[in-house]
């Protein structure tokens, strides 16, 4: 697969329209069909392609490991966080009417953030399954 | 309606016929293959009974992502599944009989799409009125997701960060495990 | 009477499926073929639970201007919107420990591996000093 010029100039294509198609799932959850577990599986697909077709050392090579498995936590960290927030503004866990001027803008705030953090934590997971599994051979070697 | 309600029957059919193709296939491949093809009708089907975020997230999640999986997992795995030595009667039997009395009781059920079936008398219409009026986002399946059940997804995601967490810890840390497991296990097969 | 038939069609469809993903599940030796019924059953469930929420002439659950729109029932599709996911999430945890089992036994087929932990307890009372080795790995 590594030495289609096909697969490889059509994943070069692909990749950053995946992405911004997967950030607009993100971010245009709140008007239509969407939201942070969708976007996550699109964001994670597009590393997944790039993957496949360029070798799994190259994919590791574009998203570290480290960078992905700290950022795997800080999605669940997010959503809580924003549940903290509002606790410390005095009202009650992940009651988001506190957080912006009008109770309105709040849940927008709030539902924005916490979307965030789902869709982080998806596509992270997502994208750490794969590798995993991917890998799996190389570490039954050693 | 009429037609509404025929092709949703048309497309539950094929994914019986898909779901009796997986119990007759012995090929690891055309199981794979055949689970994908079962979800993207199961999307199709959220579709036609109004789940647009459902058939999104069946689509991408269900026939992309969990294929793709199989896939990766099925390299590592033999590829043809072998006869079973010992029968499949009575599995089949109760099978067949669970089935039988869900189908009975299926008649006390309400008509698909009845307005006055109770599901739809006692939260969901506060939910459709409270997404315009307390937070004003137009998409109730987000609205509800988020913030009226925003505990509920909260558990939810860090239920997925917990599978993933655990397959990472089976997966990787393989060769210490290993080895300390495999030797006494020779130790006592040669005392034997 | 037509009808009132295929407004009930679905459900019986819908448990006839679950049966086959319950029987793969209690029926197949094959652990992947398991896993896989565990995934045509939960499938199941959940056009189950979307079946539920339909409302007749309904439309999508996102708001529009016109007031007297009917929406279909939302509080479903949440339910099964997270449920999809986590589903995906169980079933990798579910394959990665039959790929486990498959490196520890050599065989992904239940007869097989019980055969083995089988020859493996029957050793143990052979040597006599078995239980606690083994209670201690």
């Amino acid at each position: 697969m590594h030495n289609n010029p096909i697969l490889r100039i059509s994943t070069k294509i692909l990749f950053a329209p995946i992405i911004l198609f997967g950030l607009y799932v993100q971010f245009h959850g709140d008007f239509g069909p969407g939201g942070g577990f969708q976007a996550g599986v699109i964001v994670a697909s597009a590393f997944i392609l790039y993957s496949l077709v360029f070798g799994i050392e190259e994919g590791k090579k574009l998203f570290p490991t480290n960078i992905n498995l700290i950022l795997l936590a800080l999605g669940g960290i997010v959503y809580g966080g924003v549940g903290i927030v509002s606790m410390i503004l005095g009202d009650e866990f992940l009651a988001y009417n506190i957080l912006g001027s009008s109770p309105q803008s709040g849940q927008h705030i709030g539902i924005l953030l916490v979307e965030f953090g789902v869709g982080l934590t998806v596509s992270n997971v997502m994208i750490a399954l794969f590798n995993a599994f991917a890998s799996y051979d190389k570490v039954k070697e050693k | 309606m009429i037609s509404e309600l025929l092709i949703n029957a048309f497309l539950v059919t094929i994914m019986l016929s898909i779901a009796i193709a997986l119990i007759k296939t012995r090929t690891v491949i055309f199981t794979v293959i055949l689970t994908s093809a079962y979800s993207l009708v199961a999307a199709l089907m959220f579709i036609t009974l109004d789940a647009v975020d459902v058939a999104f997230t069946e689509a991408s999640v269900g026939a992309g992502i969990s294929t793709i999986l199989f896939l990766a997992a099925m390299a590592y795995l033999p590829k043809k599944e072998e006869e079973s030595i010992s029968s499949e009667f009575i599995p089949a039997l109760s099978c067949i009989i669970l089935g039988v009395i869900l189908i009975w009781c299926s008649f006390d059920l309400p008509e698909i799409g009845q307005l006055t079936a109770p599901i739809h008398q006692h939260i969901a219409p506060e939910y459709i009125k409270g997404s315009k009026e307390d937070i004003g986002i137009p998409n109730i399946v987000t609205s509800v997701l988020a913030s009226y059940r925003g505990y509920d997804t909260f558990g939810e995601t860090i239920v997925v960060f917990t599978a993933g967490v655990a397959v990472l810890a089976l997966l990787e840390k393989k060769n210490t495990t290993k080895k300390n497991k495999s030797q006494p296990k020779q130790k006592i097969r040669k005392n034997a | 009477m037509i009808s009132s038939t295929i407004g009930i069609w679905n459900y019986w469809i819908v448990f006839c499926l679950m049966m086959i993903g319950l029987f793969l599940v209690i029926g197949r030796k094959n652990l992947l073929k398991k896993i896989v019924g565990l995934a045509i059953f939960q499938t199941s469930v959940f056009l189950l639970y979307i079946t539920f929420g339909k409302i007749k002439g309904g439309t999508p659950p996102i708001l529009n201007e016109s007031i007297d729109t009917i929406y279909s029932n939302p509080l479903p599709h949440v339910l099964i919107l997270t449920a999809i996911v986590v589903g995906v999430a169980t079933t990798a945890l579910g394959l990665s420990l039959v790929l486990r089992i498959n490196s520890e036994y050599g065989s992904i087929e239940e007869d097989d591996v019980s055969a083995q932990d089988l020859v493996d307890y029957h050793d143990d009372i052979e040597t006599g000093k078995n239980f606690d080795l083994k209670f201690k790995k």
